[in-house]
Parts: C-alpha cells; structure tokens; sequence
C-alpha cells in the first residue's frame, strides 16, 4: 500500500484540467499498490474549498485546504513549504505535481527542502518496494528515459495531457490546513495576471491541437487556422517557431522544444514541415494528421493521415466537412 | 552588480541520435556539443543588465567534462569576466546532485543575481536552478522572459499556459530565463581574443550521493509510418471518415 499527496493546481479559484489528470493518475497508483490513500492539497483564496468535490470524484480520499487571501495568485514560497509539510505529515510515499509552468516551478523547490529526488515532466511512473522508476522522454523526444527514484518520498511532475482525468471517486474527506509558512510573508509576490487571449481554450489543456507553420505564408492568413478551431469547436491554434520568430503569432503560441510540449487527443499541422524541434512538442499527441504541399515533408513521417496539396484549397474544405459532421451529430 | 550564470553543455538539438552500448546513455561519438538554448538567453540578460547597471560582473559557471570549457570560453567571448568549471567527468542524471554541487561554489560568493536557463534542451527538467535557491534560501522566480532591476527589486514577467504574470521579488535572487527575454550576441572576433586571456578557474564538482539514477535508455515507440489520404481538397471527405470511423478523433 503507497500512499500519494497530489498537488491540484487551481487558477482564478478554479481547476485546472492538469490537476484532475495528476489526482487520477495518484488514485490509479494507489489502487495498483493495494489501496493507499491520496491526498490532495489545493491552496487558493477563499472558495477554492469548492475544488474539494472535483478532485473527490476523481480519487482524492483527503482534501487539504488552504484558503488564504494572500494566495488567490499563486505563490511559490508558502504553497512549497505548505506541501513539503504536509507530505511529511501524512507519510506519503510519492507526491505527484503537474509538469505545467507551475508545477515545474514547484516541484523542484518541494524536493530540495525535503532532500528527496525529483523526476520531471514523466509520462508514466511505477511505484515499487524500495524504488520508482519514471518515463521521462528526453533529447527533444529521440530517447525515452527510464528513471529510477531511490528513498520516500519520490516526487514527480507529470506531463500535461500524458495521465487521463478518470472519474473515480475516492472518500473525499475535506480538512482545512494552516499554511506551513504565512503567505504574507512571501518574498516573491504575483502583482498581476492577465489574461492572454481571454475565453480561448489554452494549448495544453485542448483536446484538439491545429497549427500553422510557414506554409500559411503571411500572419493574416491565420485566419484560416482560427477558423479551423472554431470548426472543431474544442480546439486551440498553435504555431512554429519560424512563425512566431517572424511575428506573426504570439511567441506563446509556439510549440516545440523551445516553446510548448502539446499531447493533444488530435494535432492538425498545417503547412508544416515538420523540423526536428517542432516534432519534440507534438510528436506525442494520440492523433497526427499533416496537411502540405511537399510529400516528402518530414512531418508526413509522423503523421496518421496526410494529405498533399494546397492547404488553401484543403483547410476551407476541412472547415466545411468538419461542420457538416458536427452538425450531423 | 554581480551576476551568475549557470550553463550546461548538451548534445547539438540537430544531431543523429543514437544510444551507446551501456543503454543508458547517448553515443558521443561525433555527436557535437552547444551551450544548452535557454542558458544562452541566460548570458544575454546577465551581459544586458551587467552593461545597464555597471560596475559588475558576469560569472559563468558549468558543471561538465574537460569539452565544457570550450563552451565557458564562448561566454567569455560573449563578453562574461570570468567562469568556473566544476569538473565532472559525465553530468549526473540527478538535479540535487548538482544542485549541491554547484550551490557549493555559488555561496557566499555576494551575487546579486543566478541565472539559469529555463530547462537544459536535453533533459528538459528546468529542475535545478529553483534547486539551488533552495538550497541557498534565496527567492526565486521561474520561466522569466522580462525582468527589470530597480535598486534590490526585480519585476518579472513569466508566461503561464494562457496568461502573464507580473512578478516582484527582492534581490539576491534566482531567476530561470525563458526565450523571449534578449537575442543572444554572437561574440566578435575582438571578444574571441579578449576571452582567451579572462580567468577560468577549474575546480572538483564535488558530487555528492546520488537518489535518481537513469536505468535504461531508449527510442521513442515509431509512429506508425504515415498514410497519405490522398492529394488535394478531394481528399479531405476521406480524411474526416478515417478520423470519425478509424482514429476516433472527432
């Protein structure tokens, strides 16, 4: 029997879809070593108790929370010592983060106060007697890992969009926790966040996935691409980097290695080539599907289904048979 | 203001890949070797600030094998006064190790400023720079890719998935830089001279024990090879049918 203290990341008071994903895969992990208990800690400002019942339904069986007007942003010193404290308190014998721009900022700090090692960004983990052994994928993607995490606790951050969000429901007991060191005390301190592109859905966390490379010759032809999304009704827009390095999409919109690791149910490129760098962020995704003019593209390599031609004939089509379908039910 | 910046040398992103006899690791046979992407943006906005708030200076520091030092050199073109090389023979797998290590000879050292990379561009971890100030006590902001310096604050901004945040923190600080913050400089042949005669103290790295190892190394699962649908629009009602019926992705 293991037992797991998850962090669930929250935003603006709500969950992240990220957070669902890392208390499923704990609640499987338990489950697969006899049934331990999962623990879920949330921190946020008054309210956040409210993401007790969502993370309840997918497996936690203790809900921690912290609820303090100084944390409605995140803020690292006090949520790191607070989650050190508390897996030390309950014994845990793994604590699972999300692999996001957070948990990534998180997890590291956790490890180093406890002096306990860290696997990043996994894939998957095995929790066993004396060791845990992760799949990290390195090298851009050419080579996986198989890493092995002596000493209790392990802690680990998990890709996003690599574990399912599974309802399963665990006991969900919800308990409030003091904060193991006063938010306000915090040094580093979030003045602001602002909204990027408000009411769209964000690139890692959309189930579909449709960018746009140089093929698409000029920024306004993006329009094409919102277009598209729009068809598919759940989808984000993506970019690569020559893209973006020409202005022509928001740098934040790049995927790749030096921008965003996307593992999306559905990943339309259009008008890409498929360079190894933009492959490093996408290469994981369920479905690939490559439309563009050049067959022998190193994107059609990694693709389901491709089609050769030009995308300003073959993305209105799509547009329209993708509604058609929707509407069709 | 006195700046470090933490650099690693990973394997060229373009390279053939191919794993070596051990399993466990990359065949370094004719594979060549850069200054990790993310560390490079490092050195520029420690040169930027260094420039902007002069007097000071700018430290680089490496933890690797003897080929580190050519790329500490390049730093030094860059315009860095003087790097450290903790010596190792291969990089460890475990960022607390050389978090340990490299927080050893960073202490006490009077730095307003480390900097690392976002994440190494090999191992992709970005692990060890909020490791390090961990283990320092230092305050520490992530994924920067703007920073302004005012006296002993900083105000930073860091991309979240969807939205920026605007960040204040006090200095000494650590900071992981982002793309986006300065281009690097390519360094001139003047710098190249110049650097050949700046300090470059070589030292052990002292690694300690080590909690995470690697036990296998391997090629990603192929995809399977890809079907061309077909050419052109015409294909598209195909290509929506094998998504709805075969892919389940609608």
């Amino acid at each position: 029997m293991a037992d797991f203290m998850v962090f669930a990341e929250t935003r603006g008071g709500n969950l992240r879809t990220v957070a669902l994903e890392t208390v499923s895969a704990a609640r499987q992990a338990a489950d697969a070593s006899g049934g331990g208990t999962v623990h879920a800690l949330v921190c946020g400002a008054a309210g956040v108790a409210g993401a007790a019942e969502a993370l309840a339904a997918h497996g936690a069986d203790q809900v921690h929370v912290v609820e303090h007007p100084q944390l409605a942003h995140y803020n690292a010193e006090s949520v790191a010592a607070t989650a050190a404290a508390l897996i030390q308190s309950t014994g845990a014998r793994a604590a699972l983060f999300s692999a996001s721009v957070e948990g990534r900022d998180l997890a590291p700090r956790v490890a180093a106060k406890l002096g306990v090692g860290l696997a990043a960004d996994v894939t998957a983990f095995e929790v066993h007697a004396d060791h845990v052994t992760a799949t990290h994928p390195v090298y851009t993607g050419k080579a996986v890992a198989t890493l092995r995490l002596v000493g209790t606790p392990a802690v680990l951050s998990i890709r996003p969009g690599a574990q399912p969000a599974v309802e399963h429901a665990g006991k969900g007991e919800v308990s409030s926790l003091a904060p193991a060191l006063d938010p306000a005390a915090a040094r580093v301190v979030v003045t602001e966040v602002g909204a990027r592109g408000a009411a769209k859905l964000d690139l890692g966390e959309a189930p579909v996935v449709v960018a746009g490379g140089r093929g698409l010759r000029a920024a306004e032809h993006f329009s094409l691409m919102e277009d598209l999304a729009a068809a598919f009704g759940n989808a984000a827009v993506g970019a690569t980097r020559a893209v973006t390095d020409d202005g022509w999409r928001d740098p934040a919109d790049q995927i790749g290695q030096t921008g965003r690791l996307v593992s999306p149910d559905l990943y339309v490129a259009v008008g890409i080539s498929g360079a190894v760098q933009h492959l490093a962020g996408m290469r994981t995704s369920r479905v690939i599907v490559a439309i563009n003019r050049d067959k022998d593209a190193p994107i059609f390599k990694v693709a389901d289904y491709g089609i050769v031609g030009d995308l300003f004939e073959i993305v209105p089509r799509l547009i329209e048979e993708i509604r058609a379908r929707k509407a069709a039910g | 203001m006195k700046i470090a910046v933490c650099l690693k040398r990973v394997p060229d992103t373009e390279m053939r890949f191919a794993i070596a006899a051990d399993g466990k690791s990359v065949d370094t046979v004719g594979l060549k070797f850069e200054i990790s992407t993310f560390d490079e943006y490092a050195v520029e906005a420690a040169l930027q600030l260094n420039e902007a708030h002069a007097p000071g200076e700018v430290a680089v520091v490496g933890l690797g094998p003897d080929g580190l030092g050519e790329h500490l050199r390049k730093a030094l073109a860059m315009g860095a006064d003087r790097a450290i090389h903790l010596a190792a023979e291969t990089v460890p797998y475990d960022a607390l190790a050389i978090a340990r290590s490299l927080a050893g000879a960073l202490k006490e050292q009077g730095f307003d400023l480390i900097l690392f990379g976002r994440n190494a561009t090999d191992t992709g971890s970005g692990a060890v720079g909020p490791m390090v100030a961990e283990l320092l006590g230092l305050p520490c902001v992530t994924a920067v890719s703007h920073l302004e310096i005012s006296g002993a604050t900083g105000t930073a901004r860091r991309e979240l998935e969807g939205a920026t945040a605007t960040i204040t923190f006090p200095l000494p600080a650590v900071l992981t830089i982002d793309e986006g913050i300065a281009r690097p400089r390519i360094a001139g042949l003047k710098g190249i001279m110049a650097a050949k005669k700046k300090p470059m103290e070589v030292r052990p790295a002292e690694l300690g024990a080590e909690v995470l190892s690697i036990d296998r190394l391997a090629l990603p699962p192929e995809r399977q090879a890809g079907r061309i649908v077909g050419e052109g629009a015409d294909a598209v009602p195909e290509l929506v049918r094998l998504l709805h019926d075969e892919a389940k992705a609608l």
